[in-house]
Order: structure tokens, then sequence, then C-alpha cells
């Protein structure tokens, strides 16, 4: 693949970087990340993404643009509100750039379907509410083998991690099991400053394009924290744990399954 | 004791306590699901019990966090 005339200009500011190029930038578009989640998280995720030119984006979210949406999921605008997420975020992928091709996975991620669908993309990033989801997408792509970043997110707090199968720890090795249903509440009880997703969504965009180019040093090994009360980042060193149920010396968790503990994606589903 | 907690000094009464008794005299926020590091290692939650804190040692606490998409 070699760039139009039409792409050297746009992606001018990208060439012009020595770690980027245009081979470089034909890296990226013959790219593929999945954002699971269109939400505070997925927003600025997929519209950096699809500026940056990654070649193919997909979008799984089943749910709908309400009003309490828009003060952070800055994808979807005012007249999207009722409108499929995916829907609404693929259009405006599209406006920003046609040579992104977007594919949408209108529905609900669950041990049956996840592999997959995850298995089509390079690169996945959690932007997802919900503990038995956020379990699920580090066990597919933990078993899976596919390079994803974590996501958090909660009132002024947020926090990453890039996870690279077998090479850094996964979310288990710091957290082995999701909390009990109802234990943590989420953005929907307890708020979120509307800002937060976007630093972290935007951090998270970050590690997939590096991760594409191939270039730099990835979020693994450390699990970044922000705090934006006191706008303080803070790195801390997170080894491979040996007992981690997935990852470590002597996994007990071989094959997907739902966490019937957590908060299930099927009560989102019919709530 | 003197300790460094979520990379900030802090001193709590003791020579060494548990894993338990430093989340209470730190009074750290949901002790049921925190995440404790302890000196860089991630201490198993069943060995809260048996693990001692001493003076000078690293503690940091991981918390869940959930929120994302809607």
């Amino acid at each position: 693949m070699s760039l139009r005339a039409d792409q050297v200009e746009r992606y001018s500011r990208h060439i012009l970087l020595q770690d980027v190029g245009g081979k470089g930038q034909e890296q990226l578009l013959a790219g593929r990340v999945l954002i699971i989640g269109a939400g505070g998280l997925g927003s600025p995720a997929a519209l950096y993404l699809a500026a940056a030119g990654v070649g193919t984006i997909g979008l799984a979210d089943a749910d709908v643009v309400d009003a309490t949406n828009l003060q952070r999921q800055v994808i979807h605008f005012t007249p999207d509100i009722g409108r499929p997420k995916v829907v609404s975020a693929a259009d405006k992928i599209r406006a920003i750039n046609p040579d992104v091709t977007v594919q949408t996975h209108p529905e609900w991620i669950c041990a049956a379907n996840i592999a997959d669908l995850i298995a089509q993309y390079d690169f996945v990033i959690d932007g997802t509410d919900n503990f038995a989801t956020k379990f699920l997408i580090n066990d597919a792509c933990v078993l899976g083998k596919k390079p994803y970043s974590h996501g958090g997110i909660l009132r002024f707090d947020g926090q990453t991690l890039t996870v690279m199968p077998g090479a850094s720890a996964c979310y288990r090795c710091i957290f082995p099991k999701p909390p009990p249903k109802n234990a943590i509440p989420t953005c929907s009880e307890a708020g979120v400053i509307g800002v937060l997703p976007g630093v972290i969504g935007t951090l998270q965009a970050t590690e997939a394009i590096k991760y594409l180019l191939g270039i730099g040093s990835l979020l693994t090994g450390r699990l970044l924290t922000y705090d934006a009360r006191t706008l303080k980042f803070r790195e801390i060193a997170i080894q491979r744990n040996p007992k981690c149920p997935v990852c470590g010396e002597h996994p007990t968790l071989t094959e997907l399954k739902d966490e019937p503990d957590a908060l299930h994606t099927c009560d989102l589903e019919n709530p | 004791m003197k300790l460094i907690v979520n990379g900030d000094p802090r001193e709590i009464a003791g020579e060494t306590l548990d894993i338990h008794a430093t989340l209470s005299a730190l009074q750290v926020a949901d002790p049921l699901y925190v995440t404790v590091e302890l000196n860089g290692e991630i201490v198993d939650r069943a060995a809260f019990g048996s693990t001692r804190v001493k003076n000078g040692d690293a503690l940091e606490f991981l918390y869940f966090m959930g929120g994302g998409a809607r």
C-alpha cells in the first residue's frame, strides 16, 4: 500500500515524525483496533484513532445514546439521543476521516461472542463500564494473546494499564476476581467529572497507536493512576502475579465464562 | 513506624502490623476490595493476616474503577 496524494497531505504531521513517516502511516492505515464500549472512554479513543487514520475501527456496544451521556461521551451529539451508540459513533468517525472502515458490533459482549470478535483485530481498547465485561475482556485477551488497554474511571479518578499477554501483568494479576455486585459504585451511581474519560481514553488511544507503529514503550507492568482533583499522575509498578488465575503459573481459568457475581451484561440489556 | 503509602510518607503507631491492622490504622477506604502491594509485590488476600508490615515499607493501595461507557 502506498499513500495517495490526499493522504500525504492529511497525515503530513505524522509523516514528518521520524518515528512514524510514510511507512508508519501505512501501518496505521492497515491497523485494526476494537473499542469495546462507545461511551466515555471509547469516545475520545475513537475520535483520535479515526483522525490518526487507523484503517479499521471496530465498535462494540448495544446501548443507545441518552441525555446523561452527553456530559462526557463527546462522540455523541444532542440530536443523537435515542440512536444506537455504535451508529452515532460510526457517523462521526466517517465524517472525520473517510479513510477509516468502521465495523459496528451492536451487541453486548459475553463469553460466547468475545473470542471471535477480538480475533479480528490487532489491539483492543476496554472502554466498558462494568466489571463482568472488564474481566471478560482481560481473560479473552490473555487467552487469545491479544494486546489490550484497560481503562477505568470513577468520580475524579482514573486508571489505565496496557496488557501484553504472556509478557506483562494482566488485570487479574492486580485484581484476581471481580468485586461482588454493587460493591463498587458505577459512574451512573457515583458520578464522574466529564473531562476525566477524555484523559484516560486518549491515553488508551495513544497505546493503540504506539502498538500499531511499534514505537516507544507501552504502559505495561505499571498501572497509571490519575487524580483530576490534584492533577497528579502516579505509576505503580505491577509485576506478573505467579498466582494470577488466568496468566499465572497454575491458571485455574482456562476457558471463558461470564462472571455471575459481578454486574452482568445481561442486566444491562434488561435493566 | 514510618511507611510510604501511595508515594507519600505516613506514620502509624506500632512496631509491626499485619495487613488488616495496617488497613485499619491507615483508614483505607473499601478494605474488603482494595488490592495491596507491599514493596512492589501484590499481597495475596489470604495472606493479609500473616503478612507483616514494618518500618520503612512501601505500600500501594489499588482500587477497582469500573466506569467507562455509561
